[in-house]
């Protein structure tokens, strides 16, 4: 299977008063056709920064890619020049943010909005647009949709706009959609509606999804894949099923331990001890080793991506082979 | 047994902010300022320039020696003082309406492209902003009419040279802010370029703050004009400015009060207008302020 997104060995630097920051240090993973990755990990493990780098939008000029691939149905897009880019975003790779509070321009109507990109990508004018701009709301069972594109933002409700960010998400259609945390400022019946549309809406048009999130909950239900991110790097990648049944890094272990769960009345939450880890003064070794109830010896220095089974591989030394 | 009262859902009381009406005088002042300016050549009024040495000096028309032919009285020269203030009107808010569209249109610009791109193109033009602050337009303005000798083109870049800057810094603030907004990311995201995220997403957002500065403004600039002529490096006489106006009835003040006062009473009232206008421009448009 030819895959639709294929990273690797992604490194995106901060610069900062205190020393350069590896907030990406060496991503790498593949995603197929209407295959989900849910990428998870702490505040600052660089899940956020490692979608920026894939459309190529990080802050500039504080932070900087310095290296690795990005190969979009085999074009590497780091090797492309900043109007090409510019042709690929929203066309070829859309993005879902998190604030639908804040993500719509608040002075232009909806139709307004949606027909600005679908004029640009499609090259349609007049009704056309307005009619495709339609069709889009439909998609996403926005109900009369005639009638909203003359609405404004706030007009709307959060669970209507996220979904306006979604058609607009869509016109490309595009062949990877990157989905940080879109549900986080939803209401929890609205999370769930809109997570079956964005699944729907894969199936329809066969799109690859990175879906960034620190819920576990909904990691389980939209997500193939999953990768577990620490201080900038994967530390576990695998099937979903087999992350939740057999996790192999002790980081991925204290995350799901971490999940309340109905039932289990006496067992106490476990809290994952210490504090996340100072990006900018790492030491050589393993970064998560200072709060691994495991570590021993060998974590002193950086272990190796191993595989320890077929789509399953972590970066710890207790499943390195000797 | 308790009684619930249940509050009154149907009678809110309305926000101050909302109950205030249209500033119908403001507005008023500045539609007759206007209008008069406009049509000052259809109005059969006296010709603003001709001299009659045997009228100088006649008072209002209320005062002993006062007539209806010249009811605000004529000046040092025997024109007619109400003629003068009408013509003088049309110079005021020329300057007025240019110095402020050419200041705006620069300084948004500059607020803009500062905020957008930021770091060193930020600081660099927020450099050159502060230091067009720190420089008297006066002064500049008497430079001007020392080098290249005053006129109503020299008065409008000497004032605009200097009032951009306040734009820009009030522009680039609010850019800082916008930038911040994930719909500038979404943008982006889209595959927006810089262009189009300046002109369509930034801007649009930063009118309603232009608009109530480009109002507020418009006062200050009336006084700076009106000062400059004054001080001679306005408007060069004998075109009508209230400014020069004033100047010319300074030494009779005591014997003939009105020379100097009638213009002075036109830029309070077109000054207190906009300024009016302006503030309730502000409570109007600011977001921060206004409910929906």
């Amino acid at each position: 299977m030819s895959s639709v997104i294929d990273v690797r060995d992604l490194r995106t630097h901060i610069v900062t008063r205190w020393g350069t920051i590896k907030a990406v240090d060496g991503v790498s993973f593949a995603l197929g056709e209407a295959e989900t990755l849910g990428l998870v990990g702490e505040s600052g493990s660089g899940k956020s920064m490692t979608c920026l780098s894939l459309v190529r939008l990080v802050p500039r000029p504080a932070a900087r890619i310095v290296g690795g691939e990005v190969r979009l149905d085999g074009e590497d897009l780091l090797a492309k020049s900043d109007a090409e880019m510019q042709q690929i975003r929203g066309r070829k790779v859309a993005m879902i943010l998190q604030d639908p509070m804040s993500s719509l321009n608040p002075v232009f109507s909806i139709g307004m909005q949606m027909r600005e990109p679908l004029a640009m990508y499609h090259r349609l004018r007049g009704a056309a647009v307005t009619a495709r701009a339609a069709e889009l709301l439909a998609a996403v069972r926005i109900p009369s949709p005639e009638t909203r594109l003359r609405a404004f933002p706030h007009q709307l409700s959060g669970g209507m706009r996220q979904r306006v960010v979604g058609a607009m998400a869509i016109a490309g259609p595009p062949r990877l959609l990157i989905a940080d945390e879109p549900t986080t400022s939803l209401d929890l019946t609205i999370q769930a509606q809109y997570l079956g549309l964005l699944k729907e809406l894969q199936q329809r048009h066969r799109f690859a999804m990175i879906f960034v999130t620190h819920n576990l909950g909904i990691v389980a239900r939209t997500c193939d894949r999953v990768a577990v991110m620490y201080a900038g790097r994967i530390v576990e990648i695998g099937p979903v099923r087999r992350i939740f049944t057999e996790p192999a890094h002790p980081y991925t272990r204290a995350l799901l331990e971490s999940i309340p769960r109905f039932g289990a009345r006496r067992e106490r939450l476990t809290a994952i001890a210490g504090q996340p880890p100072d990006l900018a003064s790492l030491g050589a070794g393993c970064a998560f080793a200072p709060r691994c109830p495991a570590a021993f010896e060998r974590c002193a220095t950086a272990p190796s991506e191993t595989a320890i089974a077929p789509g399953h591989a972590t970066r710890c030394w207790l499943h390195a082979r000797a | 047994m308790s009684v619930v009262v249940l509050p009154e859902t149907a009678a809110a009381p309305v926000p101050a902010a909302r109950r205030r009406r249209w500033p119908v005088v403001s507005i008023g002042i500045i539609v007759v300022f206007v209008l008069v300016a406009l049509l000052a050549p259809l109005l059969s009024l006296a010709d603003p320039y001709e001299q009659a040495l045997r009228l100088r000096f006649r008072p209002p028309v209320w005062e002993d020696r006062g007539s209806w032919a010249h009811p605000l009285g004529t000046d040092r020269l025997g024109r007619d003082l109400l003629t003068r203030i009408v013509w003088g009107s049309r110079v005021s808010l020329a300057v007025g309406a240019c110095a402020v569209l050419l200041a705006s249109t620069i300084g948004a610009a500059v607020g803009l492209v500062a905020g957008y791109y930021g770091g060193r193109v930020d600081a660099t033009l927020m450099r050159v902003t502060d230091a067009t602050l720190s420089f008297p337009v006066i002064l500049l303005a008497l430079i001007l009419a020392v080098t290249v000798g005053p006129s109503f083109g020299n008065v409008v870049i000497a004032i605009s040279v200097i009032l951009w800057a306040r734009y820009a810094r009030v522009v680039r603030g609010q850019v800082l802010t916008l930038m911040t907004l994930d719909f500038i990311a979404q943008a982006r995201i889209a595959g927006a370029g810089a262009w189009r995220i300046i002109t369509r997403h930034l801007l649009p957002n930063t009118l309603n703050t232009l608009v109530v500065l480009i109002t507020l403004q418009v006062g200050y600039v009336i006084i700076v004009e009106a000062s400059l002529s004054f001080l001679g490096a306005g408007i060069p006489p004998p075109t009508p400015a209230w400014g020069s106006m004033i100047a010319e009835g300074r030494d009779f003040v005591t014997s003939a009060w009105w020379v100097s006062f009638f213009p002075g009473l036109a830029i309070l009232l077109v000054v207190l207008a906009f300024n009016l206008l302006g503030d309730w421009l502000r409570d109007t448009l600011d977001p921060k302020l206004r409910q929906l």
